[in-house]
């Protein structure tokens, strides 16, 4: 009784799997017809158990064009590239649909979409701007996890790049093009790219991604201040937050680190030929004053806290345990790292605390470095005094062999007890 | 009372109740036979030089060492950078001990090249190999006690070894680490080996072999009658010359320890990767070594438990040197003998190498 039941649920299965027409037809098309029959099965929603006739319709079961395409029976074949948002939100926006599949995934995409740049265009009726396919691809959708998504974190740039790196199509829009060439100069794509730092930001984190929009001059500083939050609680109250607020085309952060070319900062950009202070401030005037003050001190505490390093690194060398030194030499750098940070609330006494903490870990540690190299020539001047004590000693002892032998002492004697010599 | 007198008397006194003058005869009448290979006799004396070393250094290391997780790292760092002359006593004990290792190879190389293991002194060659393998203890426990990442890994990799032979080698493990891994109960049970119980079966063997030494007489190469040989009186002549040995051996140990003192490295985290190239002391390093090479499996058996039932076969050929190697029963057993033993010197001297640079 159980043996036939087994073979009719094998049975049933098996041609359950082997019923989608969509798939065996399209699979029998020429190059271009095959390709969605192909792609499909690395998707995504394959992997979910669902086929083409979840998205486009129809009746997967029949062998007959006319019948599995029958718009009748709710096919909807391709949909037209301004319905495509709407299309896969039809499941995306839905929580009882999504629950199913993916119970943590967001539903709030073509919301956000519908406030971004590309979904108002799109409803204005631009057929160009990009729709969930542009970026997501379509019919081998992959998770945004899967490195090999588009929208995987580190090929976010390179999605974004494809439309916004192509001159021709965004000339009617009149922005510019360069926005992938700066990144990728900047630490943020060194950190994303060559550090493989999946934290580290690209496009989407500070632009949105399905509700991608350039940041408002007003919440530059806020978007920056997601990751450098201490940065930007100190910009907030400082002298330089109401007037870059007020520059047109631009405020906040960006004024001196630029967008999307943002290099590692250094204290050039405070003084000196290539300081960005002097883009308002004109030499000789107080605060350009206090920006040369303010790198003055950050170079100095750098070069103090390396030159305690190579000290320490030189004892070191010479076998000496100076890991206490080490230790404390990275407060120092933690000092440093405050005294940058201070330097962004514009107020010089704010930073000279940390400054001085800095340098009086420099100077400790310079002390230890000292100390150790003094104590390992004084091990260097010992041992030369010991070996020459012991030298003196085994001299004496061999001396001492001498006489006792030479005077008739127990030299060497023969078996029967007669001296050799 | 002269002061010759008194001294006499004070002689006297002690020597009726210890019987000073039984060891006065005896350092009189011990010789020594003088040959080409008298140099090898001074290496018995430097490892005795040197045991002696490590008990001065451990007494003061003692001072200040604590022995659990949470204080071994820092208290050595302690005796390095904070106790007076604690670098010099530590990298003193540390570099002695792989001198004092050294050392007891050479002697036992020496024995067999000499082939001075034969009859009557099998057993002073037995009481030498459970000495070496107490050396080779005391150097495994050691290592630990820093508590850095190298040793902490190492001693992983070592237990793990253990762990592999067959039917005790579980038991073994566990009872080496005092559970399942290494942790505060290893580094417990590692100092009280290191402390108590090693030192006490040194002193025990160390007793044992110099009394078997002594009841013998030292040893003269095969092929050559004692009668033939010259002699030089133990006290002082040869006494004397071993002392400037051992001033030599306290300069090298000096200069060892001033110009490369023995480094502190990282304390340890068992929750981080094992560092890079991690690697036993060079004494086991031959036998580390040779357990990577041999592949996971070798027909029916597994690669480590085929490399430590060589290791043992080979152990047990050595151990029982005196009893196969006879030179009265024909010249070719003897020369076997010092096949064997150019074969291991080859074998350590190549393996060791290898494993430093692979």
């Amino acid at each position: 009784m159980r043996a036939p039941a087994i073979l009719f649920l094998l049975c049933s299965g098996l041609g359950a799997a082997a019923v989608d027409s969509c798939v065996t037809c399209h699979a029998a098309l020429e190059e271009g017809g095959k390709g969605p029959a192909t792609l499909i099965k690395g998707d995504v929603h394959t992997a979910h158990g669902l086929s083409c006739a979840d998205c486009h319709g129809g009746d997967r079961t029949t062998d007959d064009p006319d019948a599995s395409m029958n718009r009748a029976k709710g096919f909807l074949g391709k949909p037209a590239r301004t319905a495509i948002p709407k299309f896969c939100a039809r499941c995306h926006s839905s929580p009882d649909i999504m629950r199913q599949y993916a119970p943590r995934e967001r539903v709030d995409q073509f919301e956000l979409y519908q406030t971004s740049v590309h979904g108002k265009r799109l409803a204005a009726g631009d057929p160009n701007v990009a729709t969930c396919i542009d970026c997501h691809s379509v019919h081998d959708i992959r998770p945004v996890k899967d490195s090999m998504s588009p929208v995987h974190p580190l090929h976010v740039p390179e999605t974004c790049s494809r439309c916004h790196s192509d001159k021709q199509k965004m000339a009617p829009y009149g922005i510019p093009t360069n926005q992938f060439e700066e990144y990728r100069t900047s630490v943020h794509w060194e950190a994303l790219a060559k550090r493989s730092d999946l934290s580290a930001p690209s496009c989407a984190s500070c632009h949105g991604n399905h509700g991608a929009k350039p940041p408002e001059v007003e919440s530059v500083s806020a978007v920056c201040g997601s990751c450098h939050v201490l940065f930007a609680q100190l910009y907030e109250r400082s002298v330089h937050k109401a007037v870059f607020s007020a520059v047109g085309g631009g405020g906040g952060c960006i004024v001196c680190h630029s967008n999307h070319g943002i290099h590692q900062p250094s204290t050039a950009m405070l003084a000196g030929p290539k300081a960005v202070c002097a883009g308002c401030h004109d030499a000789g005037t107080d605060p350009a004053k206090t920006a040369v003050q303010m790198a003055g001190w950050l170079d100095g505490l750098d070069a103090a806290l390396k030159r305690s390093e190579t000290r320490l690194a030189r004892a070191e060398e010479y076998g000496m345990e100076v890991s206490e030194a080490q230790v404390r030499l990275i407060d120092g750098r933690e000092d440093l790292v405050k005294a940058r940070l201070a330097m962004h609330s514009m107020v010089s006494g704010e930073m000279r605390q940390p400054v001085d903490a800095g340098m009086a870990v420099a100077a400790e540690t310079l002390k230890a470095g000292d100390a150790a190299l003094r104590e390992k020539d004084v091990r260097r001047w010992g041992l030369a005094v010991s070996v020459i004590l012991i030298a003196i000693a085994i001299l004496a002892i061999r001396g001492l062999i001498r006489r006792i032998e030479t005077n008739g002492g127990p030299t060497p004697l023969t078996a029967s007890g007669e001296k050799t010599s | 009372m002269s002061v010759k007198e008194l001294r006499a008397r004070t002689f006297d006194w002690f020597d009726e109740r210890l019987g000073l003058r039984e060891g006065r005869d005896l350092l009189d009448h011990k010789v020594v036979p003088v040959h080409a290979g008298t140099t090898w006799y001074y290496f018995g004396g430097i490892t005795l030089f040197l045991l002696a070393v490590q008990l001065g250094t451990g007494i003061l290391l003692l001072l200040y060492y604590r022995p659990s997780v949470a204080e071994a790292f820092d208290s050595v760092r302690f005796i390095m950078t904070r106790v007076e002359f604690g670098w010099l006593i530590r990298s003193i004990h540390s570099w002695s001990a792989n001198l004092l290792i050294f050392a007891a190879f050479v002697h036992m190389f020496s024995v067999v090249f000499t082939h001075a293991y034969r009859r009557p002194r099998e057993l002073t060659w037995l009481t030498g190999i459970v000495l070496l393998g107490l050396m080779l203890g005391f150097g495994f426990s050691g290592y630990l006690l820093p508590w850095n990442q190298i040793s902490y890994f190492a001693t992983k990799v070592g237990t793990d070894v253990a762990a592999t032979m067959p039917f005790a080698g579980p038991a073994l493990a566990r009872f080496l680490r005092g559970g399942e891994d290494v942790g505060a109960a290893t580094l417990t049970r590692f100092f009280a080996f290191h402390v108590a119980v090693l030192p006490m079966l040194t002193f025990a063997f160390v007793g044992v072999h110099l009394l078997l030494v002594q009841k013998a007489g030292m040893s003269t190469p095969s092929g050559i009658s004692p009668a033939r040989l010259a002699q030089m009186k133990f006290f002082p002549s040869f006494f004397l010359r071993e002392l400037m040995v051992w001033y030599g051996v306290l300069a090298i140990l000096g200069t060892l320890a001033a110009i490369f003192p023995w480094e502190l490295g990282q304390k340890a985290d068992p929750f981080s990767s094992a560092p890079a190239g991690i690697r036993p002391e060079w004494y086991f390093l031959a036998q580390f070594y040779t357990l990577k090479l041999i592949p996971s499996h070798v027909w029916f058996m597994e690669g480590e438990l085929l490399g430590l039932a060589g290791f043992g076969l080979l152990a047990a050929v050595w151990v029982t040197l005196p009893f196969w190697a006879k030179g009265r029963e024909g010249e070719g057993r003897t020369r076997l003998a010092t096949g064997v033993g150019v074969f291991l010197v080859c074998y350590l001297f190549a393996f060791t190498i290898l494993g430093y640079l692979k």
